[in-house]
């Protein structure tokens, strides 16, 4: 917790009365610790929403076993009235509902934090004279606000109350977001949740933690509302922004939530989302929507990725422009399902057959997935081909609030082009960009094209003649590099030249710019540089580099046989810069920026 | 779904317009022919030109969309109903036509076969079984009958063939007949009424691979001394004859039918009004959008991120 008051920078537990002056506050991590089926995600959620339109900085972290109920699970909520760019290395307050969650997250409060725990559960080590022991009989209150049902549902809407009172936070809004939470249901659903957050709001907290907080309000909230969301909801209605109307795909965590998403969302716009048989089964009905004139998407995780391979070798053959999202997670194989992981960044760039050069997006941070669907439908369309965005498990799950997208000025609409072609009309043309001719469209000169994943001629007839192939190659290759030329030059975090340069991509990007600000306060000589664009890379990397003594490339995946991770290998070829090394991490969890500002100043 | 402008067809189609490049196939292969019905179908039912699209996954049989000038896809081994699928979901407006053989249908595509017929897409399949794999000279296909020596079963083919009629019933296809490739009005009987059927439509074709597994469906050929024995379907006249005749929406007797399988029965096995999954979705979509009237699609995403406020 970051205090503005220097004087006082913990909480007390000493005598002092309620109703005291709030302290105010810039930032707080707040993490509920219980098991899955308690409704702490639901709980934290609706915090991270609350912070989110009350102009706060809002990240959320959450951990949810992969076993199909019960399990321990964590919902952290970092509410901030800067910049929250991680979700905290450790937690100022803690709530834990078990014994259980006591022990396993005791070691992430940090000194002078406050631990909250269920009475009814918890047994403490009170002696403990490092964090301010807060008890409350939590099963207990909940069973008798609720009217005394054995059942100890509505705990998380009690704790909600509580830590509404404890954080000043506005009543009048979380009970909005309760009634939009519960309201659509039968109407006992909502009184009960509106009566359990009651008994927590009116529990008479001040008689055993004696300071209240409050949050200051947000300096920057650059005159526009803010949204909160996770990352998959972020691609899913990126992707509607941009006109994609039509996707298939086969179930797998963490990717699914996108499906769902659009599975209900797309016939509003008129199109449609098939759930497929299987993963090959939907990338081959993704790039038949695509083939019919309607860039469509597929998306999974790892496993199902490749299963698809085949027929995204295909696209690229046959220039089809198709949107491959991959949410990673911990690999290979079934892996770790629920944890995070970055080592599907060679599987994207290579994992094809042949020379089969394919687009790479990573998207930065929850709101960054929005705008990366944006730019992989653009580029899918105007190069015909496909696009893989790479997400992960940290981002799919959290929930971030940003300032809400001009959206008038980003929704498109689409339609197949059957505008009928001119003769002479070729699929494949080697000294232009491919544009197909979708069916429906009346070919003038009486020749109607194939589209092939056979090598072909540039009006697409199967040829094997040498030099084409060569030519041909060249071609779906020169589409990327001319790409390349299109895209920006990313910009330098911190200073332009010094001692290191931290290189990340996707959802490190938090981390990573915590690290460098933390430790530029401190007086360090440390920048960093985030890439979205990964295959093909900006132009220009080499003379950023070049003004820096050493370059560590960040990532969550292995050293590998010769020590660098996958990004960092990729750099080092490219580049031949024995400069560039490498920092990894394969525990499944986040980087902390602790670990990073270890890793990269020793 | 789409808005899309209908174009006047300016002449009629002939099946000069229609052909492209020169089969590759060997000299005597079954699909000339089923190449030959097909164009012959088209002339017959003048589609719009550019609304036709003929498709294809890997095999001998699946170069067709090479021969045929018509919009058209050569997809990778298997996989070619999702395809097709994803082409007849988004565009109501256009005829899909999807070819291939046993391998593609019956092997490593046998999943899409499956799932394909039982959402019902509206396309038609034709199936050109050779029973043989020759495109890659001849190894054991699906349909192989045991004891068939092929260069993968020196010995004979140990392994059951797939009954395709039973599987494609089973599997829930609404459309299922079968055709032999020396029965040129048959096959464009069949395909025809595939084409008129809403839903997914299957005709499988025996089609000789002459260099591979030649003679393999003599039986079903007169003129080899086999016999071309067409259903008799019901003419729902009351005669005591009729009692006798094939109910084409009887799914017991038509897997019945199936049982025999050399020579077999030629002509429509099994047909359903199911609704196709096409209509369904539509039905889903007309729906949801009667809810939201005239949104436009910022007006909608707008809505949605006024709720994550």
């Amino acid at each position: 917790m970051t205090t503005t008051d220097p004087q006082n920078p913990h909480p007390s537990p000493s005598g002092t009365r309620a109703d005291l002056r709030p302290e105010h506050i810039r930032d707080a991590v707040i993490r509920l610790a219980g098991n899955s089926q308690d409704g702490i995600q639901s709980a934290g959620a609706m915090l991270a929403r609350l912070a989110g339109r009350s102009s706060q900085d809002v990240m959320t972290y959450m951990t949810i076993p992969s076993t199909i109920s019960g399990g321990a699970s964590i919902f952290q909520v970092r509410v901030g009235s800067g910049d929250v760019l991680s979700p905290g290395d450790a937690a100022d307050f803690l709530v834990a509902f078990y014994q259980h969650s006591y022990e396993d997250n005791i070691g992430f409060l940090r000194e002078g934090g406050v631990l909250l725990y269920d009475s009814d559960n918890v047994q403490p080590d009170t002696e403990d004279k490092r964090f301010v022991h807060v008890g409350i009989p939590i099963t207990g209150l909940t069973v008798e606000a609720l009217g005394g049902t054995a059942k100890d549902k509505g705990k998380n809407i009690f704790v909600l109350g509580l830590l509404a009172k404890i954080f000043d936070f506005d009543v009048e809004k979380l009970k909005r977001l309760l009634n939009e939470k519960f309201g659509g249901k039968d109407e006992s659903v909502l009184s009960t949740a509106l009566m359990a957050f009651q008994a927590g709001y009116a529990y008479p907290v001040s008689n055993v933690l004696s300071t209240r907080y409050k949050f200051e309000p947000s300096e920057d909230t650059g005159g526009r509302a803010q949204v909160t969301m996770d990352g998959n909801q972020a691609i899913a209605y990126g992707l509607i922004a941009a006109g994609v109307r039509y996707g298939a795909a086969y179930p797998i965590t963490p990717w699914t939530t996108v499906m769902e998403i659009l599975r209900a969302e797309l016939p509003k716009y008129g199109g449609l989302f098939v759930q497929c048989e299987d993963e090959i089964g939907a990338v081959s009905m993704a790039l038949g929507f695509s083939y019919s004139g309607n860039l469509a998407i597929t998306g999974s995780s790892g496993p199902g990725i490749s299963l698809k391979t085949e027929a995204i070798g295909w696209a690229t053959m046959a220039e089809m422009p198709l949107i491959i999202v991959n949410v990673q997670r911990g690999g290979p194989s079934t892996g770790l399902p629920t944890n995070v992981e970055q080592s599907d960044l060679n599987q994207a760039i290579f994992g094809g057959h042949g020379d089969s050069p394919r687009v790479v997006l990573a998207p930065s941070n929850v709101e960054d997935c929005f705008y990366i669907a944006i730019e992989a439908a653009r580029i899918a369309r105007n190069y015909s081909t496909p696009v893989f965005i790479l997400s992960d498990a940290s981002l799919a799950t959290r929930l971030q609030a940003f300032d809400e997208p001009d959206l008038a000025n980003l929704v498109v609409e689409f339609r197949p082009n059957l505008t009928p072609r001119e003769p002479g009309f070729q699929p494949y043309p080697l000294e232009s960009l491919t544009q197909h001719a979708p069916p429906g469209t009346r070919m003038l000169g009486g020749i109607y094209p194939t589209v092939t994943g056979l090598e072909h001629d540039e009006m697409g007839h199967p040829t094997g003649n040498p030099r084409l192939h060569t030519a041909m190659t060249a071609k779906r290759r020169k589409k990327l590099q001319k790409l390349a030329s299109e895209i920006p030059t990313p910009e330098v975090f911190g200073d332009e030249e010094g001692e290191a340069l931290i290189v990340g991509w996707g959802s490190t990007y938090g981390p990573i710019h915590e690290a460098v600000k933390t430790a530029r306060a401190a007086g360090e000589s440390l920048s960093s540089l985030h890439l979205r664009h990964l295959n093909p890379l900006p132009n220009g990397l080499e003379k950023i580099f070049a003004r820096f003594r050493r370059i560590i490339v960040v990532e969550m995946n292995d050293q590998g046989l010769y020590g660098y991770g996958q990004l960092a290998t990729i750099l080092r070829a490219r580049y031949c810069d024995p400069k560039i090394s490498s920092l990894n991490k394969t525990n499944g969890l986040t980087f902390r920026v602790k670990e990073i500002l270890e890793g990269v100043l020793k | 779904m789409s808005t899309l402008t209908a174009s006047p067809i300016p002449e009629k189609l002939t099946k000069k317009d229609l052909t492209a490049d020169h089969p590759t196939w060997c000299p005597g292969c079954g699909d000339f022919a089923v190449l030959a019905s097909f164009y012959k179908m088209l002339e017959r039912r003048q589609l719009p030109h550019e609304n036709i699209v003929t498709l294809a996954g890997i095999g001998c049989s699946s170069r067709f969309p090479y021969f045929v000038n018509t919009h058209g896809g050569h997809f990778i081994h298997g996989r070619a109903v999702p395809l097709a699928s994803g082409v007849s979901l988004a565009r109501p407006d256009l005829h899909v036509f999807l070819f291939g053989g046993d391998g593609d249908a019956f092997s490593i595509g046998g999943n899409h076969l499956e799932h394909g017929a039982r959402k019902n897409i509206n396309l038609t399949y034709v199936i050109m079984d050779n029973s043989v794999y020759g495109l890659t000279k001849k190894q054991t296909s699906p349909t192989s009958p045991v004891g068939f020596k092929s260069k993968t079963d020196p010995n004979g083919a140990v392994d059951q063939p797939v009954n395709p009629m039973k599987k494609l019933i089973t599997a829930g296809a609404t459309f299922v007949a079968r055709s032999h490739a020396t029965q040129v009005n048959h096959m464009i009987a069949m395909m025809e009424r595939a084409l008129d059927h809403p839903g997914f439509s299957v005709v499988e074709i025996l089609s000789e691979c002459v260099e591979f597994f030649p003679g393999a469906f003599d039986p079903g050929n007169p003129r080899k001394g086999g016999e071309f024995r067409q259903i008799e379907e019901k003419k729902r006249d009351g005669t005591p004859e009729d009692e006798l005749r094939h109910d084409t929406t009887d799914e017991l007797a038509a897997y019945k039918l199936a049982s025999e399988t050399s020579p077999g029965y030629f002509g429509v096995f099994y047909e359903s009004d199911r609704p196709t999954k096409n209509a369904l979705e539509d039905r889903w979509i007309r729906a949801v959008q009667a809810k939201t009237g005239q949104s436009t699609a910022l007006d909608l995403l707008q809505k949605t991120f006024d709720r994550m406020k």
